[in-house]
């Protein structure tokens, strides 16, 4: 008898938990890449759109930014992604969207809300389909020791020359290590250094969309002249910089050990966090001064749909909410140096994000040059790129050698570049 | 007289086959077959060689075959010519009638043999760090400090650095496998052989070492085999890309680099089934060579 009352119990008590399943709230789950953000998501994002949306719970999965790809990719064939994936620009994304694995997004309203540079990194070709809400952009320059600065009685560098000479007496001084950036990691040396100096070099959009259409060459003069740059670079890094990570890149500058960094403003909140000492930002140098500057403000981040969800619903009006001009006040905050896309301007409050964004006022805007269409094949550019950039840095291949071999193999798929 | 079927054999295989084959024989066939397609407009087409003809014949993609194959090569080496014979080393001095607390060397040589590659990968960096690491000041406090290097980031020396923090992880295995022949060989032996006059060395080199051969022989062929199939030490301490330069890359690395794409570069499955395949000739060409050429001369003895 007594068997029966706890098999009947345990009876009811599973009807009772299959019950409360289905009155249940929807879960979606976002991939991204950007594991530093996972407690902004967790504690301003998600409870912001919940709050909004009863009903709709969202989870936060990131995984390592160098995994993600791959990752992403094997999940998706799985079948066991996540309703939302947060979109890499360009062709990583391009190519889910082709094999059918993200949506079409471009019946959302929220796309309204964006113009159609901020979309250009998530649309097809010909500009008919738009799949990923975008979200940021980050913005390169150099972020400075104020305190270092002002003790030697520095200013923040206009020109290449005032650069070099703020970097030589700071290596003079010997109090710290003039620039904190390493070569193992490879990304450092081009993400940091070529595209961000570069820019001012092929004149921005100008030279990136005559390399598309053939027009210039990666070994022509405005492409070689910011590997000339970075071959110089090699004085001014701390010892041992060849085994240098990029985390330890980080620390050396917010430990106080290093005077400027070659930054994304995607560093700001990490290092608002960790740094003990003012900070300020100065665009990339021009080579004289008065010449107009270019910035590399890179389209980075969008978010997507999963082609393959099972709440299409509850993701869309997610996506909406991302589209609207309450997330991009939300994120720009939440994470200073992501800046929103969102045509709707957004007020922020950190000094070192206002800087850099101030730059989008007085210079000219581009993004990184390998990104779009010219990484599409074998060898790839951008991959390539980063390789030549740690070698020129490191002075085991010239910058003219470097140049040649980047344009020998982009000519070997390239058909505009033959 | 009619043999009786014996349908228990079948019923009892069933389980093994039918796992290893899903687990091992059809993911290796289907490889095979995968690196015979290319990805077409709507979906994989027939391609016959012609990912080989790119993977050897392309400039680019040999010469990353090519110099991963070579890096493979020396990675290999170093496992052979240093790995092996301190294993060897060992397992005589740890099978030394008269050392003491030969338990505790055992275990703590043969400990690091047993950690993740990933926490290998991070201690070692650690270690060799130039920012943070003890190497510089280990030999900054013996005045060697002009000794230094940052080794993971220089091209002549990475590879080699990081072949010998494998052999370190992986010194136990050998050492293990010869101290366990070296103790099955029975007393009898060595006592006919001291009755002779061979004692202390000459007894190694003429009694004991002959005797370890056949499993010498097995070490290498499983150090063979693991070389040429590793990849996590690589890249849990270089990436993906294997730097710097690409001096550390491995088969391995180029595999994945290929498979499952980085950064921009897209993953292509039918070229990484390819340098799978590839991988896969290289190893079975080994193997066998070692079966049929050395593996058949080797003296057995039996006791």
């Amino acid at each position: 008898m007594k068997r029966t009352r706890l098999a009947g119990l345990l009876l009811a008590s599973t009807i009772l938990a299959a019950g409360t399943a289905t009155a249940q709230d929807v879960t979606l789950t976002i991939e991204s890449w950007r594991n530093d953000d996972l407690t902004i998501w967790q504690d301003q994002i998600i409870p912001a759109f919940e709050a909004a949306h009863p009903g709709i719970k969202v989870q936060f999965t990131p995984s390592a930014p160098t995994e993600y790809n791959a990752a992403l990719n094997s999940k998706l064939d799985a079948g066991s992604a996540g309703d939302l994936i947060t979109c890499r620009p360009f062709d990583a994304s391009l190519s889910l969207y082709q094999g059918g694995k993200l949506a079409d997004l471009s019946g959302l309203a929220a796309m309204a809300n964006f113009s159609d540079v901020a979309k250009s990194a998530w649309q097809t070709d010909d500009g008919a389909a738009t799949f990923c809400v975008p979200m940021a952009s980050v913005i390169h320059g150099f972020i400075y020791n104020k305190d270092a600065f002002d003790a030697l009685g520095l200013a923040p560098p206009a020109t290449m020359e005032e650069f070099y000479a703020a970097l030589d007496k700071i290596k003079e001084d010997g109090t710290y290590v003039p620039m904190a950036m390493g070569t193992i990691d490879q990304w450092e040396a081009a993400t940091m250094g070529y595209q961000n100096i570069g820019p001012n070099y092929w004149k921005g959009e100008e030279g990136r969309l005559a390399l598309i259409k053939g027009e210039q060459k990666l070994t022509d003069e405005p492409w070689v002249a910011p590997f000339r740059e970075l071959a110089k670079w090699k004085d001014y890094l701390g010892d041992g910089y060849e085994a240098q990570t990029y985390p330890d890149s980080q620390n050396l500058f917010t430990l106080g050990r290093a005077a400027i960094y070659p930054a994304g403003s995607w560093e700001i909140s990490g290092f608002n966090a960790q740094a003990g000492f003012t900070m300020g930002a100065f665009p990339p140098p021009v080579a004289a001064a008065g010449d107009t500057c270019y910035i590399s403000d890179h389209t980075d981040i969008a978010i997507g749909m999963n082609a393959a969800t099972k709440h299409p619903e509850e993701a869309k009006a997610f996506l909406e909410w991302v589209g609207s001009s309450e997330f991009a006040a939300l994120y720009a905050n939440a994470l200073p140096g992501f800046f929103s896309l969102n045509s709707a301007p957004v007020e922020m409050a950190d000094p070192l994000a206002q800087e850099f964004v101030s730059w989008r006022g007085k210079c000219s805007s581009t993004i990184r040059s390998t990104y779009q269409i010219l990484s599409r094949g074998t060898p790839n550019l951008e991959n390539e790129t980063w390789n030549a950039a740690a070698n020129v840095i490191k002075g085991t291949e010239t910058p003219e050698d470097a140049a040649k071999r980047l344009q020998d193999g982009l000519a070997s798929w390239y058909e505009p570049q033959k | 007289m009619a043999v009786r079927p014996r349908f228990h054999v079948a019923v009892f295989l069933a389980p093994a086959v039918l796992v290893y084959t899903a687990v091992m024989i059809f993911p290796l066939f289907n490889t095979l077959r995968l690196s015979l397609y290319a990805r077409g407009g709507t979906g994989p087409v027939f391609a016959g060689l012609e990912n080989f003809r790119t993977l050897f014949g392309d400039p680019h993609w040999s010469a990353a075959f090519w110099n991963a194959l070579g890096n493979n090569v020396w990675f290999f080496v170093i496992h052979m010519a240093v790995q092996n014979p301190i294993g060897i080393g060992l397992a005589a001095i740890l099978s030394h009638p008269r050392l003491r607390f030969a338990t505790f060397y055992r275990s703590a040589i043969f400990i690091p043999t047993i950690l993740s590659f990933v926490i290998v990968g991070f201690a070692w960096k650690l270690i060799l760090s130039p920012i943070w690491g003890i190497a510089p000041s280990m030999l900054d406090a013996v005045g060697l400090k002009s000794l230094y290097a940052p080794w993971l980031g220089k091209e002549d020396y990475a590879l080699t650095t990081l072949a010998l923090i494998s052999v370190w992880q992986f010194v136990g295995i050998p050492m293990m496998l010869i101290y366990a022949a070296l103790l099955a060989i029975p007393e009898g032996v060595l006592e006919a052989g001291e009755i002779d006059g061979i004692t202390g060395w000459a007894a190694f080199w003429r009694i004991k070492l002959p005797l370890v051969l056949p499993s010498i022989g097995i070490i290498s062929i499983l150090t063979f085999v693991g070389n040429f199939n590793a990849f996590d030490l690589i890249y849990a301490a270089q990436g993906a890309l294997a730097g710097p330069d690409f001096s550390t890359d491995i088969l391995g690395t180029f595999l994945y680099r290929t498979f499952f794409g980085f950064q921009l570069q897209l993953g292509d499955p039918h070229m990484g089934a390819a340098i799978a395949t590839a991988m896969f000739a290289i190893i079975l060409a080994g193997v066998c060579l070692y079966l049929f050429l050395i593996q058949t001369r080797l003296r057995r003895y039996q006791f």
